[in-house]
């Protein structure tokens, strides 16, 4: 398969042309025996640092630590408690927690899985290149995977990869609700999962446990650590602020000298139709969801049936924590205290690790192939009444010249009409859509034929809505700085540039929650985002004004309606927040009473947009109200509750809808 | 290999002479019970051989150590080494060439000659201060503007500054040498130059390693290398204190020697022994081998007096400890000729030991062999010496195993006889070797022997013989002669140092070796370097660790300003792992960046206020340190 390449199109990102050759390894699979595969000859490619030590041993040594030890007699001076006690605490965290990776699980799953992907997938894609930067980079340094998570299928996925592709197997922190479905756990365990709790805030105990755990497989170059950046499956697509713990924890061994370099291997995993889509929209809107439970894994069974299309995972190139942190870390700031003295990140790491773990899941989303659909939907969710289909064919065409002008990374079909490809990417999501008389408009399919309420109504179609923009978003992250750029155009006061970079700031900022953008780097996404828009002839960028073309109009207005949902979403959580009476809201009421404040409001025919009924829209409004002060947070007794800033909030609302131009007072409060 | 030879006079350390001198007996075969300690009296009579003015007359001008002793290929392709001072001297070393070639790409086809003498023409002209000259002339002090004179003095062994001359490259030199023969001398020269506002630069033995006496390029006075050498008697001994007071221009091997005679030692043995003078130690906060008996140097100064432009610097007595405030003799020690002259010492001496011995153990790999150094230093029973060297190292040192000699029975040869039984499962690519000295009276000696072997067994260190050991300290003394053949074949290379807590050793040396590799791939060096470490001395704190880094470097333009990037970088690292910016060989010009961080910036301006007060026209102007 031949893979679009991607222009250079941003000093930021010199983005090495993805000419990579894609691997179905779901071809072979389809040739020969899965049996014989799951049994083959398995001789991973090992990291040249390797200290060899069991899983029996490694406890051991988790536990006779320095680092542990000193927390140990720590806690027990804290607590009162003898150390054996704590010590004993400590052992039984670790049994909690550790693995029980066995190949004969692998070899099972293997089998099983082989058999799953043939029914559920059309192919997997594995970038071939990728795999083989992976073996290079296995043996010189210890390695990471950081995988994007959209799926529980990733983590098995990862796994099965490397086991066809003879690289070690890696160890998989994973979180503890996984623990509740007990047989499954027990098998992810058995395949290389080790469990977190999901909280354990000051837990001092476990946190040396956890973190002395990972080093120890790191440092001895045990196996590849694989986590998730972003903590969770992301249920929108998008990518999510990334986590810094676990990124530390990987890093230090490195800042501390005890390992020359760590491999970070970032890795985009992209489903053409994700398995848990409807799934999804319905926990975004507040149908609560099943506890993780076997028999619920069970029941997806059904899944089998369906045809999820293509699967991609790419495997990035090898990001040096050293070369990272090169002229950002002082390593030397480690040389006073004896290293197993557990520190906390200083401030400058801090930033720094919170700065690369941007890097990487910028990196992660850069690298997500994307498929025709995602363009497709995009449009639908502009267009709720739907197009024609000779419409969508030339509306899709433009949007995919636009998406690869600005480097998308898309897997367009070779030499096909454009018509064929919409049509196959329109009967793969058929369940989404209706299509008559030529006619495409997303609708509610699987309407139950009961009578039902107007408020259900709304949620089914919200449902369907949510499903398709879960698609529009894996591309939000290509249109996303332009899209900023043209709403800021709008907005601001005037062609001049700086007001134009002060509403381009001020979006940014507002939106700093809810995508994927790098702190302090606002001045070059501006930078980008002008110079993508001039190239396409949209804008022109003169010393001290920005001019739109008479021929840009188009695509300004398309560029703006990809952030409309976002732009009216956090309006709606304002109105609510302005008209809210309840002095002690708190935040866990928050997100059902803005939902049934919106809900009214579509139902009263004044909101069309039912994506503001996303909870994690909801969720990533109020924190960027919190981080702009416009909320704030104050204990009142047990409960905490959520005090609004009217004035301020309702200054947002007023940006954000376009109707003052934001002014610098604003700007400087923020 | 020992002895308990009684009479004191023929009692001999084993300085150099110990670890290099021919003697009678190497070339009789058959090893002579008494080889570590009768050492035969070299032919010279031992109390006269001061260094001479014109130093180019005894030694290299361009490289290191005495013109008659090189390392060269000879026509068949054998490694050999010259001359008749050295126990390697006229010895072939069969394995040298294919360790060479195999270890640095390098080939014997592909000579980097050098420049064969000194191009006159290529210095500039003195610029001389006339009235100071005259004063000078007045006062009866001797000088010399001689080209030949002032380029000696114009360098320490850095390789920039070696790799320079070899090209016949001179940059700024000192626009005289003075030698001045006493204290008194030094002060009147002081007064002169203050009078005159000539820059002075203190010069010992010429063995910096930090581009110490490198000319300041910046300075347009008059420079002049104040030449220490002719200030070498020992003025008097005090056997009932033990102490000896000596004139600061005397060399290691002088000094020892002539202490031996009398039946004493300082024990103090850096590896550049050989050339390297008491007030250049003083100067440079040296370290010897043998610190863990004698102290390093600051243990070993009683008194120090110095010569500085505000006056002299010294205590009121010769207390061998005392309260008085911040000891002003650590204001001296390390100050790198940057405040005055040191003119004279009282150092503390021994008895000769009647009893010494080398010894070796073989580790499976530098892990075991870290751990038990440190083991013994946690029981504080480390021996005169004791160096563990890398895997690389150890290679190295067998490939300077010379072919006919009872000295240096085969080692490997002897492993691999006994490989079966007795090194079964050390892999030859990761076992390495620590050498051992043992020094004292000869009970204790064995008794102090049985308790270091214990401790190696439990660390997997087996006993591997004497010859090893003693090879094992050849090769610190024959390293630098061996960088010049290097040179003669394209490759260049340099060791540093670095001192670091017990913990952090390991990882300190492979980063930084690792660091090494990489820096050298990344700017384009064909062959993989040579990068190698050895653990020199230990404390209760932590250890010395010693580097060596080389590399072939054909097909490159700007091969030394690579090295001194690469240099760079690995002193980097080695800050980043803890390391200290140096153990011995000192800051000079070299290391300057780093100071600030390394002792803060009010450690700096502390420094800094002192030389303010001490030397406020600079007269001391070599701009090391600060
Ligand atoms: C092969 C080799 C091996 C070495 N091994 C060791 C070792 O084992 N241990 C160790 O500590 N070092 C070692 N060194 C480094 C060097 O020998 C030491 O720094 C030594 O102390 C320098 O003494 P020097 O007399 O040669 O001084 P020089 O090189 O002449 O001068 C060094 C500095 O001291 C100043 N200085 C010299 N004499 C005086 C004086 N009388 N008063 C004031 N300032 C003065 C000079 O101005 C200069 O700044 C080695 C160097 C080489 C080349």
């Amino acid at each position: 398969m031949e893979m679009e390449s991607r222009a250079l199109y941003s000093p930021r990102h010199p983005m090495l042309k993805k000419q990579d050759d894609f691997e179905d390894i779901l071809e072979e699979r389809r040739r020969s025996s899965d049996l014989r595969y799951a049994l083959r000859c398995y001789t991973p490619t090992l990291y040249r640092g390797l200290v060899p030590c069991k899983a029996s041993m490694l406890k051991s040594i988790v536990l006779q630590s320095d680092h542990l030890q000193y927390v140990i007699k720590q806690v027990s001076s804290e607590s009162g408690d003898s150390s054996e006690c704590v010590a004993e605490e400590a052992s039984l965290i670790l049994d909690e927690m550790a693995h029980r990776l066995q190949l004969s699980t692998i070899r099972f799953f293997a089998f099983t899985l082989s058999k799953a992907f043939k029914r559920l997938f059309r192919s997997v894609c594995v970038n071939e290149e990728g795999i083989q930067r992976l073996q290079q980079a296995v043996q010189e340094h210890p390695v990471v995977l950081l995988p994007s998570h959209r799926s529980y299928m990733d983590f098995l996925m990862m796994s099965y990869l490397l086991y066809t592709y003879d690289l070690p197997l890696p160890v998989i922190a994973a979180g503890m609700d996984f623990m509740s479905m007990k047989f499954v756990g027990e098998m992810l365990r058995m395949s290389g999962a080790f469990f977190i709790r999901r909280s354990f805030g000051g837990d001092k105990l476990y946190w040396a446990v956890f973190s002395e755990y990972v080093k120890t497989m790191l440092r001895n170059g045990y196996a590849p650590i694989e986590f998730f950046l972003e903590g969770t499956r992301s249920r929108t697509c998008k990518s999510l602020t990334p986590k810094t713990g676990l990124l530390n924890i990987v890093m230090e061994p490195f800042f501390k000298g005890e390992l020359f370099d760590v491999n970070l291997v970032p890795v985009s995993i992209s489903y053409e139709r994700i398995l848990e889509e409807s799934l999804y929209a319905r926990e975004l809107l507040g149908i609560p969801k099943p506890k993780e439970s076997t028999s619920g894994l069970l029941k997806a069974r059904r899944v089998l049936s369906e045809d999820y299309g293509s699967m991609y995972v790419y495997f990035g190139h090898p990001v040096s924590v050293r070369s990272l942190a090169e002229g950002k870390i002082n390593r030397s700031q480690y040389n006073l205290l004896p290293r197993y003295i557990p520190q906390k990140p200083s401030a400058d790491t801090h930033e720094f690790l919170n700065d690369a773990a941007f890097r990487l899941v910028r990196i992660q989303e850069e690298n997500m192939v994307l498929k025709p659909w995602v363009l497709i939907a995009t449009l639908l969710l502009q267009n709720p009444d739907g197009l024609d289909l000779s419409s969508l064919a030339e509306q899709t065409d433009w949007l995919r010249h636009l998406a690869l002008a600005f480097g998308a990374f898309l897997d367009w079909p070779d030499g096909e009409a454009c018509s064929e490809v919409i049509s196959c990417s329109l009967a793969l999501h058929r369940h989404l859509l209706s299509v008559s008389a030529g006619h495409v408009q997303l609708s509610v399919t699987d309407a139950p034929q009961v009578e039902t309420t107007p408020e259900e109504d709304v949620f089914h179609r919200a449902v369907v809505v949510l499903s398709c923009a879960s698609y529009r978003n894996q591309i939000l992250h290509v249109f996303l700085r332009p899209a900023l750029l043209a709403v800021a155009m709008q907005s601001a006061n005037s062609n001049r540039k700086d007001d134009v970079y002060n509403s381009f700031n001020f979006l940014r900022n507002m939106f700093s929650n809810e995508f994927i953008l790098c702190p302090g780097d606002s001045f070059q996404d501006f930078e980008e985002a002008c110079y993508l828009l001039m190239k396409r002839g949209v804008l022109q960028v003169l010393e001290h004004e920005i001019v739109m073309s008479a021929s840009g109009h188009s695509t300004l207005a398309f560029l703006s309606s990809v952030l409309d949902p976002f732009l009216q979403g956090y309006q709606v959580v304002c109105r609510y927040l302005c008209e809210e009476t309840n002095e002690n809201l708190t935040e866990k009421e928050f997100i059902p009473a803005v939902r049934s404040f919106a809900l009214k409001l579509i139902l009263a025919g004044r909101l069309k947009c039912y994506e503001a009924l996303s909870s994690d829209l909801q969720k990533n409004a109020l924190a960027a109200f919190l981080r702009l002060k416009a909320v704030r947070k104050v204990k009142v007794g047990e409960q905490e509750t959520l005090k609004v800033n009217k004035i301020a909030v309702n200054s947002l609302e007023d940006t954000l809808g376009g109707k003052i131009p934001t002014q610098k007072p604003i700007l400087a409060r923020l | 290999m020992a002895s308990n030879s009684s009479s004191s006079a023929q009692q001999r350390l084993r300085i150099i002479a110990g670890h290099l001198q021919k003697r009678p007996e190497d070339e009789n075969a058959g090893v002579a019970p008494q080889e570590c300690k009768a050492e035969a009296p070299r032919s010279e009579p031992s109390s006269t051989t001061p260094v001479p003015r014109r130093r180019q007359e005894i030694m290299k001008w361009n490289g290191w150590g005495y013109s008659d002793s090189r390392f060269l290929f000879n026509k068949k392709g054998q490694a050999e080494f010259t001359g008749k001072r050295y126990r390697l001297s006229g010895l072939i070393l069969p394995s040298l060439k294919d360790w060479f070639e195999g270890t640095f790409g390098a080939n014997l086809k592909h000579r980097s000659p050098a420049t064969p003498s000194l191009n006159l023409s290529a210095v500039a002209p003195p610029n001389l201060n006339q009235p100071f000259m005259e004063d000078l002339k007045a006062a009866g002090l001797s000088v010399s503007h001689d080209p030949e004179d002032r380029v000696f003095r114009a360098h320490g062994h850095c390789l920039h500054e070696v790799f320079a001359l070899r090209e016949g490259r001179i940059g700024r030199v000192p626009d005289m040498v003075i030698w001045p023969s006493c204290h008194n001398d030094v002060e009147k020269i002081v007064e002169l130059a203050c009078k005159h506002n000539v820059c002075l630069i203190p010069y010992g033995g010429g063995t910096s390693v930090s581009s110490a006496l490198e000319c300041p390029r910046e300075e347009t006075r008059s420079i002049v290398s104040l030449d220490t050498s002719q200030m070498n008697r020992i003025l008097w001994i005090d056997e009932k204190n033990l102490t000896a007071h000596v004139e600061a221009g005397i060399i290691g091997q002088d000094l020892e020697r002539q202490l031996n005679e009398r039946g004493y030692c300082t024990g103090h043995e850096p590896d550049s022994m050989e050339f390297s003078s008491l007030g250049g130690w003083v100067a440079t906060r040296a370290s010897g081998m043998k610190k863990n008996i004698y102290g390093n140097i600051e243990d070993l100064v009683v008194h120090i007096k110095m010569v500085t432009p505000r006056g002299v610097i010294e205590k009121s007595c010769l207390g061998p400890r005392m309260s008085t405030g911040p000891d002003i003799h650590h204001f001296i020690l390390g100050s790198e000729g940057t405040l005055g002259v040191v003119t004279e010492v009282t150092l503390k001496i021994r008895p000769v030991p009647e009893y010494q011995k080398y010894g070796s153990v073989v580790f499976p790999n530098f892990q075991q062999g870290v751990a038990c150094l440190r083991e013994v230093a946690r029981q504080r029973c480390a021996p005169a010496s004791i160096r563990l060297m890398d895997n690389e190292q150890f290679q190295f040192g067998h490939a300077l195993k010379p072919q006919v000699s009872s000295m240096f029975t085969s080692f490997l040869d002897g492993l691999k006889k006994f490989y079966i039984t007795k090194f079964k499962g050390f892999d030859p690519h990761h076992l390495c070797v620590a050498t051992l000295l043992f020094e004292g009276d000869r009970g204790k000696v064995l008794q102090h022997e049985k308790q270091v072997y214990d401790i190696a067994a439990k660390f997997g260190g087996l006993a591997a013989g004497e010859d090893n050991g003693q090879r094992g300290y050849m090769l610190t003394f024959v390293i630098a002669y061996l960088r010049d053949l290097g040179m003669d074949y394209y490759v260049i290379g340099e060791s540093f140092e670095t001192s670091v807590p017990w913990d952090r050793i390991l990882d300190l040396c492979r980063n930084v070796k690792e660091r090494i590799v990489r820096e050298c791939k990344e700017r384009g060096v064909q062959f993989p370097p040579l990068s190698t470490c050895r653990v020199t001395q230990t404390y209760d704190a932590g250890a010395c660790v010693y580097f060596y880094f080389a590399f072939n470097y054909r097909g490159l333009s700007d091969p030394v300003h690579i090295y001194e990037q690469v240099e760079h970088a690995a002193r980097e690292e080695i800050l980043a792992n803890g390391g200290s910016l140096s153990h011995h060989h000192g800051v000079g010009k070299l290391r300057k960046e780093w100071m600030k961080e390394s002792v803060s910036g009010v450690g700096l301006g502390v420094l800094k206020s002192v030389k303010e007060y001490v030397d406020p026209q600079n007269i001391f102007g070599n701009r090391n340190l600060l």
